[in-house]
């Protein structure tokens, strides 16, 4: 299928929209109704189709100008995008992984051509065609990692193994959910982790650590993840906190439809070849409360989760002054039926609101 | 997540290939060599992985991991190099007595559980014996990148020193070999003290060795994530044993010469793994009830785990006694 590129803003006028395709295929993250912690891991092998599981790197509407967003913020602060000495090799990985899934994924947009070391990579919706030498970082405007991710939606952090542990020590991180690259680099999960609560006391971290350490060679897995912010912003991130965290108290009873977002991460794990390091992608989906509600089950179901969250989840997640305002909203759009169980829309099966 | 979870499979993902060269290199050792069967180029791999080898032995299944030592930048093949084992369980025997060129196998994904540490300035690398394998891809991965090396290989004589000629004659400069039954040994004291800060050293060897290396760097002061090993354990024969897995509600019996992890699929249990050799912690199983012994081989619970009594790692250890009750 040709995917039609919306042309639209993250910042400023904030002009992004997800059409009723991006809607329907949204990754919706409550497979229930109600939400805990838990690893909820899965291999990462395709899935229904058209849906974002269904390939390795999901290439949606908003692909070029969530480019040109990644550009503005690495523009502002280059910090965003690090890689320690001993990552040059995890990152022509991570190179050959993304130029490899695309061309094979989306044959129509993306294409990789081999010929030994020489590879020249075209990549349409962005107007590129560029020959380089694979491994050679001469032949590049950029390092590897750096060259690819900005071809690439979603934020990507890069960890070394080394003595069953794993470091950050290398990524692109512009559409964060208020986590700072350059504050981590370096350190190890449990430190990267520290801030999270409740999680290290379900030794949610020990038994999280174990199965990525063992995420082998070609049997990638997938978790989602979840939080809410205030606009349609990628780049969330503590450094520009000054601009984006006073936006939470703009939220009325009239804009809050539009204006509230519950923000999904694809997180993936792909465990590279050549440099043993382990990929992590982290891709953002937004969506406006206002589209939510147009699939019932999705509606009812939103509010109950949020309404049973418990406290400590909801401050975490920066939404605790705002939750009063969201069930206002959200309750219009439970009906108290019961939900099916899963996180796909079921348009087919179940009932329209019933008030 | 989804509406249809999948479930996690036992052991890495699996190639078929067909069997392209064996080259015998001496008395005990032969190299394999593999292709693809589909056509399509092997994956890279780092540098120190290795393939759990399947091998269809009149109808049982044996699997062994074997160091992959061919050249990571090699898509065409991936090679293997095999010691055969006289008292061993028979993986080695079959490799070398029934396998041909032109044969399919199945080998699996390469697993990695001795990676270069690529922080280091310089890698020292210690090897015993067959345990060269590893540095083998290590040294061509650091040769097309540029980094920094050397080799101390302890063999038992010139005629069992496997790969000596070619790494002398390519890296005179580089390698250093000691034979056993010229009284040779690696003065390892000396070796440590004079390398510059950043070394790491890896050793793949005898256990004897293993033990020998850490304790050493230890005493010199070397920090414990600058020294790095690898030892598979194959699983040693015992006395049969009776085992109740309380999951899939079924009792079997481990005989004299296979693995409880073995004894545990041939009943149609799929139970995870990746090593087969005790040292990556895949297929840790809880205990639910035991009275009698342990026989603890693994390297991967510590001591603690071991005297509790609640875990065993099916691959290479065993048990003595009356009652053994899993949770598989």
């Amino acid at each position: 299928m040709t995917i039609q590129f919306n042309e639209e803003t993250f910042r400023d006028d904030y002009s992004f929209r997800n059409s009723d395709w991006a809607i329907k295929r949204f990754p919706f993250p409550f497979h229930e109704d109600s939400y805990m912690y838990s690893v909820n891991m899965e291999q990462h092998r395709g899935g229904p189709e058209g849906s974002v599981y269904e390939k390795r790197f999901d290439v949606d509407e908003h692909y070029v100008s969530e480019m040109r967003d990644r550009a503005i913020v690495l523009a502002d602060d280059p910090l965003r995008c690090q890689s320690l000495p001993h990552m040059t090799l995890a990152g022509w990985d991570t190179l050959e992984l993304i130029m490899v899934s695309k061309s094979e994924d989306y044959p129509d947009l993306f294409e990789l051509h081999r010929d030994g070391d020489r590879w020249r990579w075209i990549n349409k919706p962005m107007g590129i065609d560029h020959t380089f030498t694979f491994l050679d970082e001469t032949t590049l405007p950029c390092g590897p990692l750096e060259y690819i991710t900005r071809q690439a939606q979603g934020d990507y952090a890069v960890l070394d193994q080394r003595n069953d542990m794993l470091y950050m020590d290398a990524g692109m991180i512009t559409t964060q959910a208020d986590w700072s690259l350059d504050f981590d680099i370096g350190m190890d999960f449990f430190e990267w982790h520290a801030p999270v609560p409740l999680a290290h006391e379900m030794g949610i971290f020990k038994r999280a650590l174990k199965f990525l350490l063992n995420v082998q060679q070609g049997a990638p897995a997938r978790r989602l993840n979840w939080t809410m912010t205030v606009n349609p912003l990628l780049d969330t991130s503590p450094e520009n906190y000054h601009k984006w965290g006073v936006q939470k108290s703009t939220l009325t009873p009239q804009n809050i439809g539009s204006k509230q977002h519950l923000r999904v991460e694809l997180q993936t794990f792909y465990r590279l070849p050549r440099s043993n390091a382990l990929l992590f992608p982290i891709r953002c989906y937004l969506i406006a409360f206002q589209d939510i509600v147009t699939i019932p089950k999705w509606g009812r179901r939103l509010h109950r989760v949020i309404r049973d969250l418990p406290e400590e989840l909801a401050t975490y997640k920066g939404f605790i002054d705002n939750r009063p305002m969201m069930l206002d909203y959200l309750s219009q759009y439970d009906d108290g039926l019961p939900t099916s169980p899963g996180v796909w829309p079921d348009l087919d099966t179940e009932p329209p609101l019933q008030k | 997540m989804s509406a249809a979870p999948q479930k996690a499979k036992a052991g890495a993902e699996k190639i078929e290939v067909e069997v392209s060269a064996i080259v015998p290199l001496n008395d005990l050792v032969t190299r394999f060599e593999f292709t693809r069967r589909d056509g399509l180029p092997f994956p890279p791999f780092s540098a120190g992985a290795h393939t759990v080898v399947e091998m269809n032995d009149d109808g049982r299944t044996r699997l062994n991991p074997y160091s992959l030592m061919s050249d990571p930048a090699d898509s065409t093949k991936y090679a293997i190099s095999v010691r055969r084992d006289d008292e061993g369980r028979g993986g080695s025997l079959f490799m070398h007595r029934k396998v041909k060129v032109g044969d399919t196998m199945t080998i699996t994904y390469p697993v990695n559980l001795f990676p270069l540490d690529l922080r280091g300035r310089k890698h020292v690398f210690l090897a015993g014996g067959i345990g060269i394998t590893p540095f083998m891809a290590m040294i061509a991965y650091l040769e097309r990148m540029g980094g920094a090396w050397e080799l101390h290989y302890a063999c038992r004589s010139e005629a069992l020193g496997t790969y000596v000629d070619e790494l002398t004659s390519r890296h005179p400069n580089k390698v250093h070999v000691y034979y056993d039954d010229k009284k040779q040994a690696i003065a390892l004291e000396d070796l440590l003290d004079g390398q510059p800060l950043g070394t790491h050293v890896y050793v793949c060897g005898p256990q004897g060795m293993i033990q020998w290396v850490h304790k050493t760097a230890a005493a010199h002061g070397w920090p414990d994530e600058n020294v790095h090993s690898e030892e598979f354990l194959a699983p040693q024969p015992g006395k049969p044993f009776e085992v109740r897995l309380c999951k899939s509600d079924i009792t079997i019996q481990v005989g004299e010469h296979e693995s409880l992890l073995e004894a545990i699929e041939r009943c149609g249990v799929e139970a995870p793994f990746l090593c087969r050799g005790g040292a990556c912690g895949q297929c840790e199983t809880d205990v639910v009830e035991a009275d009698g012994e342990f026989i603890h081989r693994d390297h991967w619970l510590d001591d603690d785990d071991h005297a509790s009594g609640k875990k065993i790692m099916p691959c290479v250890s065993r048990f003595v006694g009356k009652t053994l009750v899993l949770d598989r």
